[in-house]
Parts: structure tokens; sequence; C-alpha cells
């Protein structure tokens, strides 16, 4: 059986984002990477097929530029990588459709993905592929093992930090974990320059996505805010203590 | 406009941000529906202001949390134009199994909602802000602190129904209780360390002031790395929490990109550094430069003496 991993190319966190009229300009995007959560779930993907999964596919949805991120998964040894290639912007609803569809091709019960994609923040795609498929549904994960037959899991619960244990079919979205992240040797990057990443339409997955609900009106930058204020040395404590009650009013 | 409102709970309590969650539904005119999840907080939300109706849904499968199962026994009781979260980890996972349940978009993180429905929320971290307009049926999950909590002078109609569910997640052992200290993505102030702490008997120094101010502990990836002590519930930052409480205080924390992708939406920043030319100090609205070692304790005096005026 064979694990399934969603990765998602995103401007590296390194790179500048600004906007040009109103909208984000790609252009300025001086490098794109995986996602930092997915890098995570990958990680672990790797570490269950160490400890007996047949094999390893990174999943992707998005415009040409992203199969990118698929060959850096395997040059870390993802076994086999689908694109799902699509060019427009999708809400939710339908990047969800379109990567369930694509799972199920692939028969995997177990899926990994990241909490939050970089650039959305949005946290929406793990939770609804796992109600889309009808799948266990673990959240931000930092750990997830094979004992005895059933998945072991360490998880950040509403009641706090938590060993849990399930079956799968199940889909677990990853937080930033303890273990070491591998990096790509020469060989494998030059294997996965060799691998051939598999290329489906949404229509190849027997989706037809519709129209998106949510239309984008505009991206802007933050307000500026007001110049700070910096003071010298310590006698300035007094000075600055006063002026979080008079003038921020938040103590 | 029919509107629910998934309530969040804190222990057996009513989260505040409910009413805040409320606060912004009244804001688009819609009638009130809140869940309670479990029962949990129900007697407290039936006096929230606005509200027309409380629905405790209850049954065995809320005894532990397992998102899908939870989203199943509610989705039947969500069937509104828009049903509202909070942006907590829980609340986005409930908002997002139960918009896929019923095959509508989620929009999550909003920082405004306004008629229309229009939203608008920061992506990529907060250096960018998004503003859409959505189609109803949808789900939205709000940050808190966006919107001022509706008053709780309210007697909504209670009612209670059963729902079963399968859970499938099994908790083994807990590994580190929550609850005993505040949470930095709950907390409205809160002071964060960094390397420049030293080391993380130091931190101590920080808790001494949060708990003047009533305010979480947070820390830089740095620092959580560093340090076995600093647990990685404490990182605020692209990898940690993204936070926006009214005050945050960087002690020792150099100000990465990573670590402001976290905080700079915060209201107002106040950043302690030995280095004048700290990145820190470029987002801060008030920056000293001083050691943690001399201005903590001066902050220390400072806020016992200003808060027990
Ligand atoms: C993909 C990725 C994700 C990341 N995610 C995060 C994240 O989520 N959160 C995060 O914080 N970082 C994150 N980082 C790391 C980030 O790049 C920085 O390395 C980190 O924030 C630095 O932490 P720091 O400011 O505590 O340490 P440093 O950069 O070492 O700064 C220490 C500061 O303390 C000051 N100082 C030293 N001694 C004293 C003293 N006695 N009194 C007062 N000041 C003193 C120094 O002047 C210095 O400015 C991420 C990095 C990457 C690549
Ligand atoms: N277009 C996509 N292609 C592949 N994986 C995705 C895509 N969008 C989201 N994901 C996965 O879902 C996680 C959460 O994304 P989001 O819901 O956008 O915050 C990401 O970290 C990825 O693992």
């Amino acid at each position: 059986m064979g694990v399934a991993v969603l990765i998602k190319q995103v401007p590296d966190t390194t790179s500048k984002v600004s906007v040009a009229g109103d909208r984000v300009d790609e252009s300025s995007v001086s490098k794109w990477s995986i996602s930092p959560y997915d890098e995570y779930a990958l990680e672990c993907a790797m570490r269950l097929k160490e400890s007996g999964y047949s094999e390893v596919v990174a999943i992707t949805c998005g415009p040409q530029r992203s199969s990118k991120a698929l060959t850096e998964a395997a040059a870390v040894g993802a076994d086999s990588l689908i694109h799902v290639h699509v060019e427009d912007s999708l809400d939710s609803i339908q990047v969800q459709t379109l990567l369930s569809a694509a799972i199920k091709r692939t028969g995997s019960e177990i899926v990994l993905c990241g909490k939050q994609a970089a650039d959305t923040n949005s946290g929406s795609t793990g939770p609804g592929i796992a109600s889309i498929l009808d799948y266990s549904c673990v959240g931000v994960v930092s750990e997830v093992s094979v004992d005895d037959g059933v998945l072991v899991a360490t998880r950040q619960g509403p009641s706090g930090l938590e060993e849990i244990e399930v079956s799968a079919p199940c889909l677990f979205t990853f937080d930033k974990g303890e273990s070491e992240l591998r990096r790509p040797n020469v060989r494998g990057i030059m294997m996965a320059k060799k691998k051939t990443v598999e290329a489906l339409t949404p229509g190849d997955l027997g989706v037809d996505l519709g129209e998106s609900a949510v239309i984008v009106n505009s991206h802007s930058s933050p307000p500026d805010k007001p110049p700070g204020q910096k003071f010298e040395g310590v006698s300035s404590i007094a000075t600055v203590v006063q002026k979080l009650r008079d003038e921020a009013n938040v103590i | 406009m029919e509107v629910i409102v998934i309530s969040e709970s804190n222990g057996d309590l009513l989260h505040p941000v409910t009413a805040q969650l409320v606060g912004a539904s009244s804001s688009l005119g819609g009638n009130i529906t809140i869940l309670c999840p479990g029962g949990k907080g129900l007697s407290e939300a039936a006096e929230i202001s606005g509200v027309s109706k409380v629905i405790s849904v209850e049954g065995d499968c809320f005894q532990s949390y397992d998102s899908n199962a939870w989203s199943k026994a509610l989705a039947p009781h969500a069937e509104g134009d828009l049903v509202l979260t909070s942006s907590s980890s829980t609340g986005r996972e409930l908002a997002s199994s139960i918009a896929a349940i019923r095959g509508i978009p989620v929009l999550q993180d909003a920082t405004n909602i306004s008629e229309g429905i229009v939203v608008s929320r920061p992506i990529y971290s907060g250096k960018v802000i998004e503003t859409s307009s959505v189609k109803i049926p949808c789900v939205i999950t709000l940050r808190a602190n966006s919107y001022e909590a509706s008053e709780s002078s309210g007697k909504a109609e209670i009612s209670t129904v059963n729902q079963t569910a399968d859970v499938t997640i099994s908790i083994r052992k807990a590994l580190e209780r929550a609850g005993e200290k505040i949470d930095v993505s709950e907390a409205d102030i809160i002071i964060s360390g960094g390397r420049g702490m030293g080391e993380p008997s130091n931190f101590s120094n920080l808790e001494e002031v949060a708990d003047l101010l009533g305010a979480a502990v947070g820390a830089s990836r740095a620092a959580v790395d560093t340090w076995d002590e600093i647990p990685h519930s404490m990182q605020v930052g692209q990898t940690g929490k993204t936070v926006t409480p009214s005050l945050y205080i960087a002690v020792g924390i150099s100000g990465a990109i990573q670590h402001l992708a976290g905080m700079r939406t915060s209201k107002y920043i106040v950043a302690i550094n030995k280095d004048p030319e700290a990145p820190i100090f470029g987002v801060a609205d008030y920056g000293v430069v001083a050691t943690w070692e001399e201005a903590l304790p001066a902050l220390k005096n400072e806020l016992s003496a200003l808060l027990s005026n």
C-alpha cells in the first residue's frame, strides 16, 4: 500500500511577495519552493516507506511551474509524481475535489499534507479532502509511525499534545516536527530529473470544475504603520510603559 | 440570511471568541443560531445578545476530539447560508470539513466580513491582504480579536439534539496538557523571548512580566530549536503560530522575516534588544535599545507600580 503526500509550490519564505496593480505579482517572486509544512509531510512519508509501505506518490495541483516542486520531492525519494494541471485560481472546494480524485486514482489510504500552505495560510485542504473521501482526519501532527499495524501520531489537539492511534484510511496534516529533513544528494537530483511526471487535467480525473464560488477582488499590501519610536537605554522603560497606557491603551 | 455560529470552547467554558463571532454576524444582519458541540458553554452562549437560538449538539463522539466525527455530527445542523467559526486550528478543521460535506467553499482567517459577502483576510503570512467576494452558502472562519464581542444580555431559546458519529481516533496518552498556561494563539498580550535570552531558565523573567499582565509567553524558533525546555507550542512565526494580540513584546529577538510573519499584524509591538540595528525595530511601535538583564527588572517595577494604582 502506498502513501500519498500533497505538495504545494509557494514563494520561498525568504522571497519578497509584492503587489502590482491589485494582484500579487508572481514575476517578483525570486524563488519557488515546497511549502514548509509539506516538507515535514514528505519527510514523514519517506520514513513510513522505510518502515514498509510500498511507495510514496507526490501530488500537486497548480500551474505549469509547480511541477518543479514534484521533481524536488523526487530528489528526496518520492517514487511517483502526479501533477494536476490547472492554470486558473480555484476555490477551496475545487482544489479539494481535484486532489481527492487524484488520491483515489492512486488508491492511497494514507495521505499526508501540510497543516497550512505558506501562500493561502488556510488549512482547508487536508480536512476537506478527508471529508470528501471519508478518511479519518488527524490534524496538526508532528510525527506519524506504524506500531503493530496501527498508525500512531503525536498531535496538538484542543486538550494539549497527545499521542493518538488511528487506522487507515487516514489523512494527516503536518506541523513542524522534530525530525531532521533529508536534503537531496547529487544522485537523488540526477534520478529525479529522469522521473516522469504524470500530468493530468481535471477532465482526466472525471472532474467538472464548474465556476469558482469565490472571486478575488483585490490584493493589497497591508497598511503602513506609523513609524515607531525608538529609545536608548533602560531609563526609557518608564516612558514606554506610560505610552502603552496613554497612547496605545493596551495595558 | 441564516447564520450558524459554531461555538468555540475553552475546556468546559465558552471561549470569548464566540461572542465576537456573533458580533461579526450581527453586522451582516442575519438570523443567528449558535451550535455548541458537546453542549459546552451552552448557558453562556444563550446569553449572548442578538442570538435567536442555541442548539446543543450532544453525543458520545464529542468526548474526545475527532474532526471528521465532529463535523459529521454538526453538519446536519449547519445548513445556513453562512457558517461561521473561529480560526483556531479546531475551528479551521471543522469549518473545512463541514464545507466539504456540503460541497461549498470555505474562507479562512477573515479579519473583516461585510455584506455581499465580501471577506478580507491576510495571506502570505500577512504580507498581503486579499479581498474577495464569495457566494452563499459558504463557510468563513474569523480571526480572534477582529470584531467586538456582542454583549451578554440576551436570552436565546435552548434546544438539544443527539447525534451519533463514529470516532476513529483513540488517545493513547496525554503528553502535555493544554490550559495550564495561556496559549499564545489566544492571548491578548504576548511577551516572547529569543536566543538573546541566553539560557532557557532566563525565560522565568518573561513569565514574571507575563503574570503581571495576564499575558502568554512566546518564543522565536531559535529559542525553540536551541532549548528543549522551550516547546514548539510557544513558537511564533512562519512555522509556529500566527498571532494578533493587542500588545506583542519581543525580547532578545532579532526580527527575522519568518518571525515577523507570525506577529507583524499585532496592534502594538514593543522590542527590547541590545543591538540598535536589529530588524525587529523596523516593526516596533516602541523600541528600547537595552539588554534584557537591565530592561526586564525595570519593566517589572514600572508595571507593578502602574497596575497597583
Ligand atoms: C523555513 C523557515 C521557517 C522559519 N520559521 C520561523 C518561525 O516560525 N519563527 C521564528 O521565530 N523563526 C523562524 N525561522 C528562523 C528565523 O529565520 C530566525 O533564525 C529566528 O527567528 C531567529 O531567532 P532569534 O531572533 O531568537 O535569534 P537571533 O537571530 O540569534 O537573535 C537574537 C537577538 O537577541 C539579541 N540579544 C542578544 N543578547 C541580548 C541581551 N542580553 N539582551 C537583549 N537582546 C539581546 C541580539 O541582538 C539579536 O538581535 C524560520 C526559518 C526558516 C528558514
Ligand atoms: N494545489 C495544491 N496542490 C497540492 N497540495 C495542496 C494544494 N493546496 C493545498 N495543498 C496541501 O494542503 C495543505 C494546506 O493547504 P491550504 O489549505 O491551502 O492551507 C498544503 O500544505 C498542501 O499540503
